[in-house]
């Protein structure tokens, strides 16, 4: 039932970056994701919500195999970024997930500099030549964390001494300096003030011209706002994906409608 | 009225007057706290009274007796041919030298006007170390043109006169005494009066060796010290990259199933063994299966690297524990590969852990006494400082907790006190391990 909206919307396979088919997630004896299609786009903001425990925080971290550090986790299924699966037995999940970036729930700088924190990744890719060129990637990516002008003339403090919405852009800059492809985030504002909040939102939307990103949320307000496409998920099922506006406005099956209307949840 | 019938919720009750379960609960409140502050307070005064008793006992192996005696070097009696050849010198023994000093002791005696029923040469055997004539002897031969000269020497008093400026040898003890009479001190009290006598800084008690059971003035620490220097660094070249790799894998890389399950109990195990058990073990495989030498530190390093590695292991591990595992997903999260991401970031923040996990781990072995029983690492060593060094780490040596378990047990009360004196200076290498340990700890520590 919830592949029809699927079937409705007619994407090309040029706009389509991520697609996972089949997706199935056991921890130990749990099913924690329940057979998930889902067709995430290039240059789109996709958010995922759903009650706690429904598996969307799972299912992203899926996308970067972050959940191959779990011992008792198995992923079954494929899922294709540029039509690559990257479950293949070839794929080093540190390749990907350099394409792959990740933000996190609770803002996890380094306890390193502001500097060395966005530095880390461009270093150990090899993305620098020289220390010019580290410092332009470094400016850049805090430029684009928007966070630049705050932290500029403090470069060599600890990112840990930020306050929690600087320490989660330095997170975004530190995530975008390795230049991935795709951005994930799990619930990256759900430690954060509104106003911090409202700072990261609109950096998303930013990010969204050059990146593809992926974002868990709780907030159905913030999925509202940022994102483009969304899907539901319920008890380990995709219950409904499509776009965010009739996804909010005219969902087609009850347990969104129940979920977005504050009856479950 | 009952306290069920007070603390009813709802029932009217004043919060100005606490009601009698409050008043029971800050009672045991205040109960617990003086029982915690008695316990504390027991602890400090035990400290107190072991510091103390180490020092009072302890602190008189520092000085030593020292007598200042004019020797004659008899040129008639160390070389009898007159021809100055050092080999033919070497044929007098340190009972040719012996009968020189004590004329020189009486001389002297006499010189000052010192009234004594002592008058013949062998009486003085009593006031000096039998080690006095080595001294002399030694001398001579560096500086055999001192021949012919009158030479003034700071020779040991022996350990009875040295007791008896210590206080530890009482007037009423010596009608019991074969080795010295009441004469004696009669005499040292009088060559004390004139300087001749007097209690010194004893540097040789922290450098020099072991001695014979006659000769508890000359007994000195240094060797086991050095013995137990070569321990130590056997330990540490051995038991912190072991023992940091192996925690880093287990904890870090190891799959999580039956096998690293068995290994992590084993390993918590080990750290419970009593340590004789590491040293029956050292025995029967270091030393009668691959052939080491017997009381060697070498050997001694390596029962003591297998009793300190569970140690830490365990520190090492607990402090990768502790680092939060935002960081690890941090660190994957920008593509790091584990190992990166252990090098990097993880281990860095559980140095200090690991450190001080190592460094405690290093103190409990310098301490270590019984492991060392069986390998043969107590016992009279003769080596004298420079000649052991050498080969440090296969010359048989004795270490600071066996040498002092050795002096302990000898009947001499002087070598009582120097027991005590080895232990000073075994803390004072432990506290010097701590404070090292702190201040790594404070150097390596980034604040969150």
């Amino acid at each position: 039932m919830y592949d029809a909206p699927n079937m409705e919307r007619a994407v090309t396979a040029s706009q389509t970056k991520i697609s996972a088919q089949g997706v199935q997630v056991h921890y130990g004896d749990t099913h924690a994701i329940k057979d998930v299609d889902v067709q995430i786009e290039d240059k789109t903001v996709t958010a995922f919500i759903g009650p706690s425990g429904c598996g969307k925080s799972t299912f992203l971290r899926c996308l970067n195999r972050m959940n191959d550090t779990i011992d008792t986790c198995r992923v079954q299924g494929q899922i294709r970024i540029d039509g690559e699966d990257i479950y293949d037995k070839r794929v080093d999940p540190v390749q990907l997930r350099a394409k792959v970036g990740m933000v996190f729930q609770k803002p996890n700088p380094f306890p390193k500099s502001i500097y060395d924190n966005v530095a880390y990744g461009p270093r150990i890719h090899g993305l620098a030549a020289s220390k010019a060129e580290l410092d332009h990637i470094v400016e850049t990516s805090l430029r684009r964390g928007a966070i630049w002008d705050e932290v500029k003339d403090r470069l060599d403090a600890p990112g840990t001494g930020l306050s929690g919405g600087q320490q989660q852009r330095l997170c975004i800059a530190r995530a975008v300096a390795t230049e991935p492809e795709v951005l994930l985030m799990d619930e990256p504002c759900s430690a954060l003030d509104p106003i911090a909040t409202a700072q990261v939102e609109e950096l998303i939307d930013e990010l969204r011209k050059n990146y593809s990103v992926v974002i868990v949320t709780h907030s159905m307000q913030q999925a509202a706002r940022v994102s483009q496409k969304t899907a539901f998920f319920h008890l380990g099922n995709l219950v409904e994906f499509g776009d965010t506006g009739k996804i909010f406005t005219n969902p087609e099956d009850s347990r969104t409608e129940s979920y977005i209307t504050g009856r479950i949840g | 009225m009952t306290d069920t019938s007070a603390n009813r919720p709802g029932s009217a009750t004043s919060l100005i007057t606490p009601d009698a379960r409050t008043k029971r609960r800050n009672r045991a409140e205040a109960r617990f706290k003086v029982y915690g502050i008695t316990a504390i307070g027991i602890g400090l005064l035990f400290l107190v009274v072991l510091l103390g008793s180490i020092t009072v006992n302890g602190l008189g192996a520092f000085q030593q007796t020292f007598v200042n005696v004019p020797v004659y070097l008899d040129p008639a009696k160390l070389d009898k041919r007159g021809n100055r050849n050092i080999e033919e010198m070497k044929k007098v023994s340190t009972f040719g030298y012996n009968p020189l000093i004590q004329q020189g002791l009486l001389d002297k005696a006499a010189e000052l006007g010192i009234e004594t029923p002592l008058k013949k040469r062998k009486q003085m055997k009593a006031m000096l170390s039998a080690s006095a004539a080595a001294k002399v002897r030694d001398f001579v031969l560096a500086n055999p043109e001192t021949l012919g000269q009158t030479v003034e020497f700071k020779l040991l008093a022996a350990s009875r006169v040295d007791g008896y400026l210590k206080g530890r040898v009482q007037r009423k003890d010596v009608a019991r005494d074969k080795n010295i009479d009441a004469e004696h001190l009669d005499l040292t009290d009088s060559l004390v009066a004139a300087g001749v006598v007097a209690k010194t800084f004893n540097l040789s008690f922290i450098t020099g060796a072991d001695a014979s059971e006659s000769r508890a003035e000359q007994a000195g620490i240094g060797v086991a010290m050095l013995g137990s220097f070569f321990m130590m660094l056997v330990v540490l070249v051995l038991s912190l990259p072991i023992g940091v790799a192996a925690s880093i894998y287990l904890e870090e890389f190891a799959p999580k199933n039956r096998w690293t399950d068995l290994i992590e109990v084993n390993i918590s195990n080990l750290a419970a063994v009593p340590s004789i058990v590491f040293g029956i073990l050292g025995l029967a495989v270091f030393i009668q299966v691959m052939h080491l030498p017997q009381s060697a530190p070498l050997v001694g390093g390596l029962v003591l690297t297998l009793m300190t590695l569970p140690t830490i292991i365990i520190s090492t591990r607990a402090s990768l524990k502790s680092v939060p595992p935002s960081i690890r997903d941090a660190a994957l999260g920008v593509g790091a590969s584990k190992m990166q991401s252990v090098f990097h970031h993880v281990l860095p923040l559980a140095m200090p852990g690991i450190l001080t996990g190592t460094i405690i781990g290093l103190a409990q072995a310098l301490g270590e006494t019984a492991p060392l029983l069986l390998i043969g690492m107590v016992g009279y060593i003769a080596t004298n400082v420079p000649d052991g060094i050498a080969a440090g780490f296969l010359d048989p040596n004795s270490a600071m907790p066996a040498q002092i378990y050795e002096w302990a047990k000898r009947a001499d009360p002087a070598y009582y006190e120097r027991a005590w004196g080895g232990i000073i200076i075994l803390l004072v290498f432990l506290l010097a391990m701590n404070i090292i340990a702190i201040l790594l700890r404070r150097r390596f520590e980034r604040r969150w």
